[in-house]
């Protein structure tokens, strides 16, 4: 089957059940989203089909319809028009080119372990492009289906807002 | 023999963590240091200034052989060298380094002997002081006790101090003048010329120059990192995919596997038919393992699904089938010998001689630590040699049992130790390696990883013990006159210890910690504990006994406040004896403004806890909706003594809160026929964003000692929220989880 994943066509062989994350993880070696429970329950396996948030531990890949895009590929504003930014792909790129919500979580030094903030960014990206002013509860309802067992949620809420007023200032 | 061998005795008397034969003590080996594993493969050119730094022409390393598992502790241990050093973080690599004897933990035994934190007197030192030995013989990389801060403290200062030292020796000969001359900046040794010389460019001379073992440290007012909040050295990787956890490592020609082992804990196996797995797509063998199967295959996915449709025939293990059968194995431990008794305060049997005023039954339950991560690990055996990835908090352990199962010496082990999605405790176990290592020896020649699926991981946990806690007390003129309290549980050490093959004798601190040494004075004053034996596998979960005891200790001290017709934060303010303690306590009342009046329905709960060393306080408001129980509001205050980051300690007590209220609202661990009964977020859940309020933190520096705050925070919560719900319901429980009680919205 073909997928187009972070700009990038590729042609898998795999069974048509396969959800999406584990092509992703383990036929392509995209790590960003992550397996947690593979039964949508703790959303860190979050990516966007379309531009939307989808739990890709139960999307079988044969039924991806559009562009999947991963934490690797969540583009920073200067790159909206332009080609996939590689700043995710190696790691050393700095907060200018990330995307806001990227920024916002190092500006509020969010993670701790990490490994559900792929998914939790993703979420945060696609509330803000559809709700450039959330308020607390916009967010709580957006991440109600993420599991942070770290307890990063308060940071995470500030990190939220904080990426929406940069982007509004980006705007203005 | 010697005074040491005299020594290591006493100390394994003394000690719960006593550790009794299976291990060579000798004084030669006391004294000799270990080696310094970076000069076992280092480039040519560069140079290991000691274990903790490594310089070549391409940059400067710090090794944190810590896990780094959401703490923070490769930022702050980074930070000790670098401070020292001269560099800046964003100018240094960090790693963990290999698995190695010279990174033992010697801070982690010092919680395991009976001696109070508040207790500074000599006698105590000498007796805190007696664990470095066996902590040393042992010589386990450990993380865990909220230990790696005390533990680097000194022993990483002065690796960066001595690093520094070799460093401008080196620069002194390069140019010729004396090194008295000379100063360090930004990673540079600078000559009053105003010449620069990189310290990479010096790596090499650098190299032969024996460090100093006592360089001087910087006074705290030159510190240009330390006490200051940093930019962590993995928050960037962590926001764009790129950080790597074990279970993300990939390498050319690699392969995926899965467990699926007896969910009757404990029991192994009879016999398996994987014939329809071996016939399903993608799956390349099934291997066998000591209690279940394994299926490798080129997808996890693939694997995970064959694994499912193996027809096992699993034994059956012999502990009991319920919980309530589990709880009653408990109960009857009150009835068998005492475990300890290291709280025995005035006549504690002759204060109820004629009853008590108020005594009552506590019960928690078993709980699972629930990493994000699934356990998981990357095992590559090749050539009579193994190399293993894996996020973990005990690689010198990995680096033995993986060496034991591959049947070769412990110096054709690596470890690489990965940062992990989540510890908790869990990761000091050794299980997810020993099956990885047991699959990668059936398929010699492959790199295989090994994930366990949520179902495997949350089935076959070592999980935090259920216990019970028994009290009795008396109050009179608004004071507390008498408590006896009594817990008991299965024991952690003796789970644990077993199977890393150390035996633990004597008294297990944890079944009373946090609960024993709380600095309380009231005049008959009692904390016995009692040994339940292990039925299910039981380990460390974040903050241990303590998890168990603040809730029982705190919410015990609630009720005697109440009884006493008192308000609870007067009421501990009295019966108070540590001025440290204290600090926290004002504090958190300060920000939570207790006391102020609050509409029907609304409540405020306090705890106190001192675990760790660090004296914490913590407040929870509650209001009863008509959805159930919400938390508005919480605080927390904490004593660290020195607060090297406090960005990241705020981090780490928000964490620590939120994991133990989340426990305390909805956690639990039960069986059906033997067997785990949870299996996923769907029946084992933790709190979601919208289910907590920003969490204030206060951060003190008043206590004695620097100490680690990864724990502290956890054994309030349970007690704060269920304080706040019985002042804003009147509701006493006495139970975890809350939610088998009440509704939370």
């Amino acid at each position: 089957m073909k997928l187009r994943v972070n700009g990038v066509e590729h042609d898998v062989d795999v069974t048509d059940d396969m959800p999406l994350l584990w092509v992703l993880r383990d036929e392509l070696h995209i790590t960003g989203p992550k397996y947690g429970c593979g039964i949508a329950m703790c959303g860190a396996c979050t990516v966007h089909v379309g531009g939307q948030p989808v739990r890709a531990c139960v999307l079988p890949a044969a039924a991806v319809q559009g562009e999947v895009t991963t934490v690797e590929g969540l583009k920073g504003p200067e790159d909206l028009d332009g080609e996939a930014t590689t700043s995710g792909h190696s790691g050393s790129g700095t907060p200018a080119s990330l995307n806001a919500v990227q920024a916002a979580w190092i500006e509020h030094q969010v993670a701790q372990c990490g490994y559900c903030q792929p998914g939790m960014i993703m979420t945060a990206a696609a509330l803000l492009a559809g709700n450039p002013a959330p308020t607390d509860a916009d967010i709580d309802r957006a991440l109600a289906g993420h599991l942070c067992r770290c307890g990063t949620y308060p940071r995470i809420r500030r990190a939220i807002h904080a990426a929406a007023a940069n982007l509004d200032g980006d705007e203005a | 023999m010697s005074r040491a061998g005299r020594i290591t005795r006493r100390a394994l008397l003394i000690g719960s963590v006593a550790v009794a034969g299976g291990v060579a003590f000798g004084v030669w080996r006391y004294r000799s240091p270990y080696a310094n594993p970076l000069l076992d493969d280092l480039e040519p050119g560069a140079a290991a200034l000691t274990p903790y730094v490594r310089i070549d022409r391409s940059g400067i390393a710090i090794i944190a052989p810590r896990a780094e598992m959401g703490q923070g502790v490769h930022t702050t241990l980074a930070a000790m060298v670098a401070e020292e050093l001269d560099v800046a973080l964003d100018e240094v690599r960090v790693e963990h380094g290999p698995a190695s004897n010279a990174y033992f933990n010697e801070a982690i035994l010092k919680e395991a002997v009976p001696v109070a934190a508040t207790d500074l007197s000599a006698g105590a030192e000498r007796l805190r002081g007696l664990t470095r030995v066996p902590a040393k013989f042992l010589g386990m990389q450990v993380t865990g006790g909220s230990s790696s801060v005390p533990d680097a403290w000194v022993k990483m200062r002065k690796a960066g101090a001595a690093a520094r030292e070799v460093l401008l020796a080196a620069a002194a000969a390069e140019l010729g003048v004396d090194k008295a001359s000379l100063e360090t900046r930004d990673g540079s040794v600078l000559a009053p010329t105003g010449e620069r010389i990189l310290y990479t460019a010096l790596a090499e001379r650098a190299a032969s120059i024996e460090p100093p073992s006592d360089p001087a440290l910087k006074p705290v007012a030159e510190w240009r990192l330390l006490g200051k909040s940093q930019a962590r050295v993995d928050m960037l990787p962590k926001c764009t995919g790129a950080a790597e956890y074990s279970i993300d490592v990939r390498l050319p020609g690699m392969r995926f596997a899965t467990v699926r082992m007896n969910p009757d804990l404990g029991a192994g196996m009879r016999g398996f038919d994987a014939s329809a797995a071996e016939r399903m797509p993608g799956v390349e063998r099934v291997v066998s393992l000591e209690r279940g199967v394994a299926v490798i295959a080129s997808n996890t996915w693939y694997a995970m699904r064959a694994a499912g449709a193996i027809d096992v025939d699993w034994a059956t293990a012999s502990h009991p089938r319920t919980a309530d059968a589990h709880f009653a194995v408990v109960e009857a431990a009150f009835d068998e010998s005492r475990d300890s008794r290291f709280r025995d305060e005035g006549d504690v049997d002759r204060a109820f001689v004629e009853g008590a005023d108020l005594d009552g039954e506590y019960r928690v339950p078993y709980l699972a630590h629930a990493t994000m991560e699934p356990l998981n690990a990357l095992a590559w055996f090749r050539d009579g040699k193994l190399d293993i990835w894996a996020g973990n908090q005990l690689p010198t352990q990995a680096r033995k049992d993986g060496a034991e199962i591959a049947g070769i010496d412990e110096s054709e082990v690596s470890v690489h130790t990965t940062w992990m999605g989540g510890g908790f405790g869990r990761r000091a176990e050794m299980d997810f390696i020993q099956s990885a290592v047991a699959v990668a020896v059936a398929a010699e020649g492959v790199p295989v990883l090994t994930t366990w699926s949520r179902e495997e991981d949350m089935t076959h946990d070592a999980y935090r013990p259920l216990a019970i806690a028994r009290f009795r007390a008396n109050v009179a003129a608004g004071r507390a006159t008498a408590l006896d309290l009594e817990l008991a549980a299965p024991s952690v050490f003796e789970s644990q210890f077993g199977r890393i093959g150390i035996p633990a004798v004597g008294p297990d601190l944890s079944i009373v910690q946090a609960a024993w040494d709380q600095p309380y004075a009231i005049p008959d004053y009692r904390v016995s504990g009692y040994r339940a034996p292990v039925m299910l596998p039981i380990s460390s979960w974040r903050s241990v006994g303590a998890s168990q005891n603040g809730f029982f200790h705190e919410c015990v001290i609630d009720e005697l406040a109440h009884a006493a017709g008192r308000d609870p934060l007067d009421f501990r303010l009295d019966m108070l004896t540590d001025e440290v303690s204290r600090g926290v306590i004002e504090a958190v009342a300060d920000m939570a403004d207790w006391g102020a009046p609050l509409p029907a329905g609304r409540g405020k709960g306090l705890a106190f806890v001192l675990s760790f060393g660090v004296p914490t306080a913590e407040v929870v408001e509650v209001v009863d909706t008509p959805n159930g129980i919400r938390i508005i509001n919480a605080w927390a205050a904490v004593d660290v003594g020195t607060a090297l980051d406090p960005r990241n300690i705020e981090a780490q007590v928000q964490s620590g809160m939120i994991f133990g209220l989340s426990a305390a609202i909805m956690s639990e661990i039960t069986l059906r026929d033997g067997r785990v009964a949870q299996s996923n977020f769907h029946n084992y859940n933790a709190l979601r964003i919208g289910q907590l309020p920003d969490i204030g933190v206060r951060i003190l520096e008043n206590g004695p000692e620097i100490r680690g705050i990864g724990e502290p925070a956890t054994p309030p919560a349970a007690a704060a929220l269920a304080n706040a719900v019985h002042a804003a319901t009147g509701r006493r429980i006495r139970e975890l989880p809350l939610n088998r009680a009440l509704r939370f919205a």
